[in-house]
């Protein structure tokens, strides 16, 4: 099973990157993108084969060290 | 003679020039490698010195947090023992949770390495207690991260307990927008003013010849 974990700065959060990529957009006339946000995805190779469990553990592992929770929003997805 | 103890890390930079800064004040410097699990004994203030540590990966300062060093400086730190981190020290310390808040990438995404004026907002703190209130200082900022965040009922507790400690100013002291940050804060201290941090290098500015030696007073404040 895997886990991709997607990690985003948390709406109203300021992203000086999504931003930047914005500007390049309008730039290269590319119209139509209201807005930018640029995140990271992490994707965990797990032994686990139950996936309740391994959701409990990635969101540990999200709120513990992958995501920083004070400007960060992340998601969670199993495959 | 006070007992500074630095903590590095792989890809720490600046230790060696924040253990010249101590001993130029006369302190007892030692090295601690972030694989130690306890501090010198007598250790009067632990400083977490600025770099790169783990490379920035994920996130400055994020991997550094669970160095095995750190479980000693988080003790030390909630007995009430003095720790100031510089730059990457002062992301450690918001990413560990011993300070609030967090930093972003600089507004302008650029790394930005220059002299810069602060403004020393609160002195009412052992950090600081040798600058005058709204004095402004001259000191060398280099970072990528130091985009200072908090959200308004944290920015309302830095402010009701003077816990902000320097704004980027111009050289009349009016706030001046550097990298993004709430406010222009560049450095702060918790709600028990032991904790410090800030993104300036005072470690960089301690003679003349050199540009500035406001850093010395900073400094110097620690082991008063």
């Amino acid at each position: 099973m895997k886990a991709i974990v997607n990690i985003f700065l948390k709406e109203g959060v300021l992203d000086p990157q999504g931003k930047a990529i914005h500007h390049a957009l309008d730039a290269m006339n590319f119209e139509g993108v209201e807005d930018v946000r640029m995140g990271k995805q992490i994707i965990l190779k797990l032994t686990s084969t139950n996936e309740a469990d391994a959701r409990k553990e990635v969101e540990k592992m999200a709120e513990d060290i992958l995501a920083n929770t004070v400007i960060e929003d992340y998601t969670i997805e199993l495959v | 003679m006070k007992n500074v103890a630095l903590i590095q890390f792989p890809g720490t930079n600046c230790d060696l020039d924040t253990k010249y800064a101590f001993e130029k004040l006369g302190c007892n410097t030692s090295v601690i490698w972030h694989k130690e699990t306890t501090l010198p004994e007598n250790t009067d203030l632990v400083v977490i010195p600025g770099g790169f540590s783990y490379g920035d990966y994920l996130r400055s300062g994020a991997i550094a947090q669970f160095s095995p060093v750190m479980k000693a400086v988080i003790a030390y730190a909630n007995g009430g023992g003095k720790v100031l981190g510089i730059c990457n020290g002062f992301q450690v310390l918001t990413e560990v949770g011993l300070l609030p808040g967090a930093l972003k990438r600089n507004i302008g995404l650029h790394f930005i390495s220059k002299f810069q004026t602060l403004k020393v907002v609160n002195n009412s703190n052992d950090f600081l207690q040798k600058c005058a209130k709204d004095e402004v200082l001259n000191i060398p900022i280099a970072h990528a991260d130091g985009n200072y965040y908090i959200d308004e009922e944290g920015y309302a507790k830095l402010e009701a307990n003077e816990q902000i400690l320097v704004r980027y100013c111009d050289e009349h002291g009016e706030p001046v927008v550097v990298n993004g940050s709430v406010t222009s804060i560049a450095g702060i201290c918790n709600e028990t003013k032991n904790i410090f941090g800030l993104m300036p290098h005072p470690e960089r500015a301690l003679e003349n010849v050199l540009g500035s030696e406001d850093g010395i007073r900073m400094l110097g404040g620690l082991i008063a």
